[in-house]
């Protein structure tokens, strides 16, 4: 028999009491300007930057690695003098891959650390649950990961790939190959629902058939079904959204299934080295994956950094794209600082059109407009040592295109 | 055809995992009526006992085999101790145990956090469970979930020949049946209560190395599948492990057919709205222990 004790109930209330007093001391600490955004605080000789990334839950797999290249840009900047002569001082917060928990921490930095700049943020899902906290309060996100696109907030710089640098050379790359048909699998929010909309308007515009589609939600791990109607549909290709650590759980159950590079490539937006690694490449050697850089990439750019990350966090740590976006990020927002002259976001932002930077990926050039980067798009096939290895490239850096306005089939997308 | 006896085989294997994820549970709730919010975590020990075990012994295979009586002993031993700290001081108030449990089961998750680093973690599975055994034409039966179907069928085996065949197994009836009349009767219930508890978090941990064969190991991974493990028992009816079994495989193979049809999302709904209409016409689930017990 279930049975309340008025003590127990008591105790509950008074618990309960506290914590709320405590939640609402948390949101008076911020002066608000004139505009009714919250400005931050520069009056010491540091000025506080946001870190937000999961650093536990399903997403930690991927966010922890964005975590340490932010720092690593981080102490660099500091180590050669910082920005506007005040050092960064990171004030890291853990989004535990929920998607409200980043929306209240964000507010949280936003408010109480009263940061310059947040950066961090991964799925498509938190950043769509901290996109009103950014605006309404006026403040600046930098989001380091590729997405579906079809956005274009003015308080969020996207320095990952949109769709037309990465989805659509993934898919013209397909087609390249002689691909005629595709299944698409993917986790159930956002990203992969958007994305596999923009894949099929591309799929009947360019011949190709799309055979089926399907969902996990995320972090599921039971893929024995959905591996079952892809190989029975016989597709030519696998277009593979799925997120953090379903990905270990589906390509076990793909390669049990018998299915393997050769027979159905699998080409996947969201593994990078980092991904590769803990997946194991005994399930992944031999598929394709679609980005804007791979630790393989060449240059001295890209050299220093895999060098500098290795001698920080260990020499059999890989280095990825959204590492190398969050890095550069890091670096975009301290020459948009620097050529406004402020830490201002307004002034920050009317700062940033055409901006370079000499990063990693190659060159990369700020498009005001979008927010968005000019990218590099590449194709890469992994290997057996973990590593991926360019196969294709478009030659140059791709303006970001985030509502595909220049394609006529993309036409009914909003 | 062929993609119809595939999906009959996930079913199993879906149910399978149910099971073996549900027994232990079956075995402390379905008996003892301790309502242990931490299985899951129990779960989550005896992965990563599998994961602690492949960093010294680099043979997947063996550290595979060795890990299973490891796990074992090592989650039963964390079952003891949750049972000889807390749940013995509350067997007579379910609620508290609940929270108690709970508690135990949130302090767990973070102390995995801190040993081993809040990342999820993989272990290396033996070559031969990675691929699959060829049956014809199309059809290919994963060797991993073949190996955990046959580890399932083990265990309900061996649980069942245990309670019906030992002292020991009579002793626990005895005392699931009617605690008091046991006691009168000179069965050192305290000590029994221990043993059960025992095997059933042991056999969680056992069900934690069959885990890291399908997927990731992390910390949160005893809460993604505690909620299934309860459904299974509550669905089987207390008291009773054939009403486990039987609801393991029904759940699993409706949820692969249901999914085959529609969506992986639609298809969890569609079990869960089955599983609450069956509660309504049996509350007490598939089968129920009658006894004289006044409790």
């Amino acid at each position: 028999m279930l049975r309340f004790h008025r003590r127990r109930l008591a105790a509950c209330s008074v618990a309960l009491a506290a914590a709320l007093a405590v939640s609402a001391c948390g949101s008076k600490t911020g002066e608000s300007d004139s505009t009714g955004g919250v400005t931050a605080d520069t009056s010491g000789d540091t000025v506080k930057v946001g870190l937000l990334n999961s650093l536990s839950g399903t997403m930690a797999i991927s966010e922890v690695t964005v975590r340490d290249a932010i720092m690593l840009a981080v102490e660099e900047i500091n180590a050669a003098g910082g920005v506007l002569g005040k050092k960064i001082a990171p004030v890291g917060e853990d989004g535990a891959s929920d998607w409200p928990t980043f929306a209240e921490k964000a507010e949280k930095l936003i408010k109480v650390d009263r940061v310059a700049a947040v950066f961090g943020c991964w799925t498509s899902a938190s950043r769509k649950a901290v996109k009103p906290v950014f605006e309404e309060n006026k403040a600046l996100l930098f989001y380091p990961v590729q997405y579906e696109g079809l956005e274009q907030s003015p308080y969020i710089f996207y320095t990952g790939a949109t769709t037309n640098q990465q989805i659509v050379p993934g898919l013209d790359y397909l087609k390249a190959q002689g691909k005629k048909s595709v299944y698409l699998v993917g986790s159930d929010y956002v990203f992969p629902r958007t994305a596999n909309k923009i894949i099929k308007a591309y799929a009947e515009a360019n011949g190709l058939k799309v055979l089926g589609e399907d969902y996990a939600p995320l972090g599921s791990t039971e893929f024995g079904t959905i591996v079952n109607k892809v190989k029975a549909s016989k597709a030519e290709a696998v277009f593979n959204t799925l997120n953090g650590d379903s990905n270990v759980a589906f390509f076990k159950e793909y390669k049990s299934a018998g299915l393997t590079a050769a027979s159905m490539p699998v080409v996947s937006v969201s593994i990078a080295e980092e991904e590769v690694k803990s997946i194991g490449t005994q399930y992944l050697a031999g598929q394709l994956t679609a980005w804007n850089y791979y630790q393989t990439t060449t240059g001295a750019a890209n050299d220093k950094f895999v060098k500098a990350y290795k001698a920080k966090f260990g020499a059999d740590k890989p280095t990825s794209d959204p590492m190398e976006a969050a890095y550069v990020s890091v670096y975009l927002w301290k020459a948009m600082v620097e050529k406004a002259g402020s830490f201002d976001v307004e002034k920050v932002k009317g700062a940033s059109d055409g901006i370079t930077f000499e990063a990693p990926e190659g060159l990369v050039t700020i498009d005001g407009a979008t927010q968005h980067i000019h990218k590099t798009a590449r194709i890469g096939k992994i290997g057996d040592d973990g590593l991926i290895t360019e196969v294709w490239n478009s030659g140059g850096p791709v303006k970001p295109d985030p509502y595909l306005k220049g394609y006529t089939w993309a036409g009914g997308l909003s | 055809m062929t993609v119809i006896l595939g999906q009959l085989f996930t079913g199993v294997s879906i149910g399978a995992v149910l099971l073996l994820i549900a027994l232990g549970l079956a075995l402390t709730f379905g008996q003892m009526n301790v309502i242990n919010m931490a299985h899951g975590e129990f779960i989550m020990a005896g992965a990563y006992t599998t994961y602690v075990l492949q960093q010294t012994i680099t043979d997947a295979g063996l550290s595979l085999l060795v890990a299973l009586p490891i796990a074992f002993a090592v989650a039963g031993a964390m079952g003891v101790l949750l049972e000889w700290a807390l749940i013995r001081r509350l067997y007579t108030r379910p609620l508290d145990t609940l929270l108690v449990t709970w508690g135990v089961s949130l302090m767990l998750q973070q102390l995995a956090r801190d040993v081993f680093g809040a990342p999820n973690v993989q272990t290396k599975a033996p070559d031969i469970l990675t691929e699959s055994t060829s049956l014809g034409a199309d059809l290919s039966i994963a060797n991993s979930r073949l190996f955990i179907l046959g580890l399932v069928v083990l265990a309900v085996a061996a649980l069942t020949a245990a309670l019906k065949f030992t002292p020991l197994g009579r002793r626990i009836r005895a005392v699931v049946q009617n605690r008091d009349l046991a006691a009168v009767s000179g069965i050192p219930t305290a000590r029994v209560d221990r043993l059960t508890f025992f095997i059933g978090s042991g056999l969680a941990g056992v069900a934690g190395v069959a885990l890291t064969l399908l997927g990731p190991i992390g910390p949160t991974m005893g809460t993604n599948i505690i909620i299934d493990a309860f459904l299974v028992v509550v669905v089987g009816g207390i008291g009773q492990l054939k009403g486990s079994v039987i609801v393991a495989f029904v759940l699993g193979m409706l949820q692969a057919m249901v999914e085959y049809l529609t969506t992986l999302s639609v298809a969890k709904v569609i079990v869960f709205i089955a599983i609450v209409a069956f509660l309504q016409w049996r509350p007490q689930g598939l089968f129920t222990l009658r006894t004289r017990s006044l409790a």
